[in-house]
């Protein structure tokens, strides 16, 4: 059974649809790749799959580990183990970092039926990842976010996905506003992420992030509908030609809207 | 964007918890405020001559002011007119007198005092604290009496304060909030019953954080009760009052009157958290809470710090101020003001600066959800002699939900120009991309707005004795409940 099937995903946001039919199949263990001109609908569909209440599914399936992810609140879709690493990640003041990460671990192990975890248990795991992303202990007693720079804040996301350890993990355009050192430091938090039971979207506008993330599949997203799928290939291509001729491809095969 | 409205509306609809009636005997009088009322109260507790004469002075000053209707209308609230000759003044439980142990106290008082999560037997041996439970309008047990008098500090009843310290009392009663202060302070001179005492002698820290619980029981009774508490030179005392009330569905009167006076020196922290029933979720019943708290930091280099958790009562009307008489003192006021539901509140301090240097520190936080209004009121008050008085005001409101309002009205007089003011207000909304983020990360909703509420809370919060602020966090959630859906 593959970890997330989408079928004919349409979704609106404000009354506008965004996705026009998504199809993709990914399985445990796989990286795939999401590419894009902007406003193409990348990022509606990390949304969407993370359910926001914001972007409506107006039809379609999507099936994660064979349950309507469709069905879900955000809650429980983190819990089943979609995790989404923000692209501008909220601020939380007076809630301090360990805190809020302590009780999202619980809050999932909660929901699936496991022991919750202690502050003496929680906080070796805790500094293991925070040395995994070279981020400064300091950083975690502030408040989830607040003050951090671009950079630190991609990291905390990193960060807490190495403690959350979801099934399926989605990027949405983390690489961007990172510069080369942080962008190196935050492929490394992903690539020891990888593992045969974990699957990641990749979200990105650029090609530049999977020089350090070796993905297995790159789509190309085109108003609302995956145009072209191959391998890592594609994305070197994208990178040389641009998105117009691709853009320009899928006007012509693209069913007229109705 | 809908369900997550309506997820912040349904949090806000838990049910109160603290809502059962005790069953006991009460010895009460007729309904009904007059001269004779007034001296039934005083001749029921026992009152010397200076007490009835007072209570007589304040009665015949409020009665002026009911017949002239100057009952305050000022403050941003909507009630239907009190009558106040549809009120008890006063309801005592039935008991033996002179209690000498917890053994002897009525089992079912004990009882109720158990489901407020305050069981004096087990109070008794716990260190640290000491509770004086206001149980109606008539003290009914004190703990750690003899601890405390070891160091010399009065805990009591203000009945017994008036029995065996009579010159203390003399002294300092109506000293910072006179019974010409306020309609509803002249009322509370009037008829007031009960309430505690405290004081602290010259160079003494008390031992202990003392803490009293009020309770309004009886049904149609107002509850009348009046602190006093003297920090004497050099001296120092924490005290901490929690309320409750059982859900009745008329609304009930409290008008107390705090008054707090710190000598040379001296510090008094006073902290609070209210949790009088706050009525239904249609706005029927609750309490009625108008109170007026002052301290007087009367001596050099004194300080006064008021820390309040306000998340019960239909209405609540109060500024705990501070007036900064002594040079050098500092006044402090830390405020936390939920409503949800249909409640109203209209909260604040006055900082009144007389001495040279002296400072002033103001953080409120206010919270609306549901259909609930929330008022800061605040009055900095810089006067001449004041050289070198400082203040920082932070005054935030945060909104949960469409239907709720919050409203700020701070006032500055500066008579003195070397005063150097700071404020600063922010008004937010609890944003559905910070609710989505907590969701994400696997918090229910209602978590998630409790997690974000208490974040906001936490300047206020960390003021608090430890236990308290536990207490403070958990009665916040329970108070947003149902605010999300």
């Amino acid at each position: 059974m593959s970890l997330l099937k989408i079928k004919n995903l349409h979704a609106t946001v404000a009354g506008h649809e965004i996705l026009k039919g998504i199809d993709l199949t990914i399985n445990a263990g796989e990286v795939h790749s999401i590419m894009g001109p902007n406003g193409s609908g990348k990022s509606t569909l990390a949304q969407v799959l993370s359910r926001r209440a914001t972007y409506e599914v107006t039809a379609g399936e999507v099936l994660f580990k064979g349950k309507d992810l469709v069905a879900m609140k955000p809650e429980e879709a983190a819990c089943e183990g979609v995790f989404l690493a923000f692209q501008y990640p909220v601020e939380i003041p007076g809630i301090g970092n360990a805190y809020f990460l302590r009780s999202a671990l619980n809050a999932m192990r909660k929901y699936r039926g496991e022991d919750e975890v202690d502050a003496m248990d929680f906080l070796p795991m805790y500094r293991e990842k925070l040395k995994l992303l070279e981020m400064d202990e300091k950083l975690m007693s502030r408040s989830v976010n607040e003050g951090f720079s671009g950079g630190e804040k991609k990291r905390n996301e990193i960060l807490q996905m190495a403690v959350l350890e979801p099934k399926l993990a989605i990027l949405d355009e983390t690489d961007s506003g990172l510069d080369i050192d942080a962008l190196r430091i935050v492929a490394k938090g992903v690539n020891a992420m990888r593992s045969p039971e974990r699957a990641m979207l990749v979200v990105t506008h650029y090609q530049r992030l999977l020089n350090y993330i070796a993905t297995d599949f790159v789509h190309v997203l085109v108003d609302g509908r995956i145009v072209r799928s191959g391998g890592p290939e594609l994305a070197l291509e994208l990178e040389e030609k641009g998105y117009g001729w691709i853009e320009a491809e899928a006007r012509q095969t693209a069913p007229a809207s109705v | 964007m809908s369900t997550n409205l309506d997820t912040i509306r349904s949090l806000a609809e838990r049910d109160y918890k603290w809502g059962f009636v005790t069953d006991i005997e009460d010895d009460r009088i007729p309904k009904g405020l007059n001269e004779g009322i007034v001296r039934i109260i005083s001749a029921k507790k026992n009152e010397p001559e200076f007490m009835l004469e007072w209570r007589l002075k304040a009665y015949r000053h409020w009665a002026s002011l009911e017949q002239a209707q100057a009952e305050p209308t000022w403050a941003n609230v909507k009630y239907a007119p009190i009558d106040y000759q549809n009120i008890i003044y006063y309801s005592a439980p039935k008991q033996k007198p002179g209690l000498k142990s917890l053994d002897e106290l009525d089992p079912e008082i004990l009882r109720t005092y158990e489901k407020l999560g305050i069981p004096l037997a087990e109070q008794k041996m716990l260190a640290g604290v000491a509770v004086d439970a206001v149980f109606d309008s008539v003290s009914v047990a004190t703990t750690f009496k003899a601890k405390l008098s070891e160091v010399g500090v009065i805990f009591c009843s203000f009945s017994e304060a008036v029995q065996k310290h009579p010159d203390l009392v003399k002294k300092y009663l109506g000293s910072v909030v006179p019974h010409t202060d306020n309609f509803f302070a002249a009322l509370n001179a009037a008829v007031f019953t009960d309430g505690s005492f405290v004081y602290v002698p010259k160079g003494v820290r008390c031992p202990m954080e003392l803490s009293t619980y009020f309770r309004i029981n009886a049904a149609e009774t107002g509850q009348f009760e009046r602190t006093l508490i003297v920090a004497d030179e050099g001296a120092s005392v924490s005290y901490l009052e929690g309320c409750t009330a059982p859900i009745r569905d008329e609304n009930q009167l409290h008008a107390a009157v705090v008054e707090l006076i710190a000598l040379d020196n001296a510090q008094i922290k006073y902290s609070t958290v209210q949790n009088w029933y706050p009525g239904d979720k249609n706005g029927k019943g609750g309490i009625y809470n108008f109170v007026t708290k002052r301290g007087k930091c009367a001596g050099a280099n004194s300080k006064i710090s008021w820390t309040q958790v306000e998340t019960g009562s239909a209405i609540t009307w109060k500024y705990p101020s501070c007036i900064l008489q002594g040079d050098n003192s500092v006044g402090e006021f830390y405020s936390v003001a939920l409503t949800n539901n249909y409640q109203q509140a209209d909260t604040g301090t006055k900082m009144i600066h007389l001495g040279k240097n002296t400072s002033s520190t103001i953080v409120s936080k206010g919270i609306s959800a549901g259909h609930g209004q929330n008022t800061y009121r605040g009055m900095v008050k810089i006067m001449k002699g004041a050289t070198g008085a400082r203040n920082y005001t932070q005054c935030d409101s945060l909104l949960i939900g469409d239907q709720c309002g919050a409203h700020t009205f701070p006032y500055i007089e500066v008579k003195n120009s070397t005063a150097r003011m700071e404020h600063e207000a922010s008004t937010s909304k609890i944003g559905e991309d910070q609710l989505f983020y907590l969701q994400q990360r696997g918090l229910k909703a209602e978590d998630a707005v409790s997690m974000i509420v208490n974040g906001f809370c936490k300047q206020v919060f960390r003021e608090l004795p430890m236990e308290f602020a536990v207490e403070a966090q958990k009665l916040l959630s329970v108070s947003l409940e149902g605010s999300v859906g």
